[in-house]
């Protein structure tokens, strides 16, 4: 069976990725002790919310160490959602400039509107353009929407951890890959049927 | 490219209900949420506006184990209105499920708490709901507590003021033509539409498709929230989409 960490460092939102590990045929722990993510089949990072707030929270309950362990140590698949994403840059640049979990050759920037209809935040529907066909976008075909709400993404600088763009102020990285790491700027628990999709294949690396 | 327009249905709850009204008013039940949210999860909704709207009147807290048992069910984007009074409020919220929080009344009586909601939990969660009813003069003037306090603050300043304290949406309700179905208020969804760069979300009179056309092609709304027209006619937000899209709209489907 089954047992999807889910790791709670004080940035909400858990309940609604558990519930859609669930959905998902997943048997998700939603925990923020160190030492559960040693039974980890693989391992959540959701998050909302400012990035020196999340990284601190990470540091200050001892996770960051037992991430590094488990997700770089053990090859434990990963995936981060939004700011959980956002959090495997080198740095990020939102409130104060914060260094991250450094798993993603990249940093993270506040997106920047081009032209005058581009709004931000980035809040709605919106499609990926994959670049190849990585393992949790498997099956999804380019029209498709997913959901989208931030102010910041991620740039980045290795050209081969970039699973997909989304064409919006210009075109930012929407989904981010590294071997077993995986990351989404987009909420695949709130997508619904495609979203599913997304946190299925990802359950089944 | 622009980003898709979102058809949002607003379920509004009082007193262990679904109910809807009329100019914040004559409040008639429309049935139970639970099945709603099921409804609204099969079909595909882009987006949920979800408001307590006695909340703040009956100065309660919001009902945080009600939203929990919504959002558990609730696989799409969930915004939460009513009763938020500080950010331990938004928190709460946030961790039962909550995906966006509405604040109306206690950020007009104190602005910075959109400020310190943006900057613990990031401002694209922070939605300012901004009522506002039309004066005999053609004056408008935003109104808290469910329409009941006029505040002597003129919308468009209002949603600047907001969008400046780091709002990441603004949710805009004519109180009048709430529940009329005769159609937006285009004139000043448009000029708040023009004022700030944050999305907005035009609420308040939709009845029939065209009305949402009107108020996203000539009011330049981000999105456009109903609530009468889906409780009351045969309209539904995937017919809304269809139609939009003849149009010429991007939405999704």
């Amino acid at each position: 069976m089954s047992n999807v960490v889910i790791v709670d460092y004080g940035m909400c939102n858990l309940d609604s990725i558990a519930r859609a590990v669930e959905e998902c045929g997943g048997n998700p722990t939603v925990t923020d002790q160190p030492r559960e993510l040693s039974n980890a089949t693989q391992i959540i990072l959701p998050g909302v919310g400012a990035f020196p707030d999340g990284m601190r929270n990470i540091r200050e309950r001892g996770l960051e160490s037992a991430l590094n362990d488990e997700v770089i140590g053990n090859k434990i698949p990963f995936l981060g959602i939004c700011l959980g994403m956002q959090l495997m840059a080198n740095s990020g640049e939102e409130v104060e400039p914060t260094k991250g979990l450094g798993w993603i050759n990249g940093d993270v920037v506040k997106l920047k509107a081009k032209g005058d209809d581009t709004r931000i935040p980035h809040i709605g529907w919106n499609v990926l353009e994959k670049t190849w066909d990585v393992p949790i976008l498997e099956g999804i075909e380019e029209d498709r929407d997913f959901y989208f709400v931030h102010s910041y993404h991620i740039k980045v600088n290795n050209e081969d951890q970039i699973a997909a763009y989304t064409p919006y102020a210009g075109k930012f990285v929407s989904s981010v890959c590294h071997d077993h790491i995986f990351g989404t700027q987009f909420h695949p628990e709130k997508s619904q049927k495609v979203g599913f999709q997304v946190l299925k294949n990802f359950l089944k690396y | 490219m622009s980003l898709k327009i979102r058809v949002m249905p607003t379920l509004l709850y009082k007193d262990l209900g679904l109910v809807k009204g009329k100019g914040f008013n004559s409040w008639r039940r429309t049935g139970s949420i639970m099945q709603a949210i099921k409804v609204y999860n099969m079909r595909e909704v882009d987006e949920l506006i979800f408001v307590d709207v006695t909340a703040t009147g009956q100065e309660r807290e919001p009902d945080f184990e009600c939203v929990d048992e919504i959002a558990d069910e609730c696989f799409m984007p969930l915004t939460v209105g009513g009763g938020i009074r500080s950010v331990d409020d938004v928190r709460r919220l946030l961790m039962v499920g909550a995906d966006k929080i509405a604040i109306n009344s206690a950020a007009v009586e104190n602005p910075q708490i959109i400020t310190d909601i943006a900057k613990r939990f990031g401002a694209q969660c922070v939605v300012v709901s901004i009522d506002y009813r039309k004066h005999d003069d053609g004056r408008y003037e935003v109104f808290t507590h469910s329409g009941k306090h006029a505040t002597g603050l003129d919308p468009v300043e209002w949603a600047k003021k907001a969008a400046s304290c780091n709002a990441g949406e603004i949710l805009l309700t004519s109180i009048e033509r709430d529940g009329t179905m005769t159609g937006y208020d285009v004139e000043l969804t448009k000029a708040v539409s023009e004022a700030v760069n944050v999305p907005v979300i035009a609420s308040g009179g939709a009845g029939e498709y065209e009305h949402m056309a009107a108020v996203i092609k000539d009011g330049k709304a981000d999105a456009v929230a109903a609530a009468a027209m889906y409780h009351f006619t045969e309209r539904t937000p995937l017919e809304a989409k269809r139609y939009l899209r003849e149009q010429g709209f991007n939405v999704r489907f």
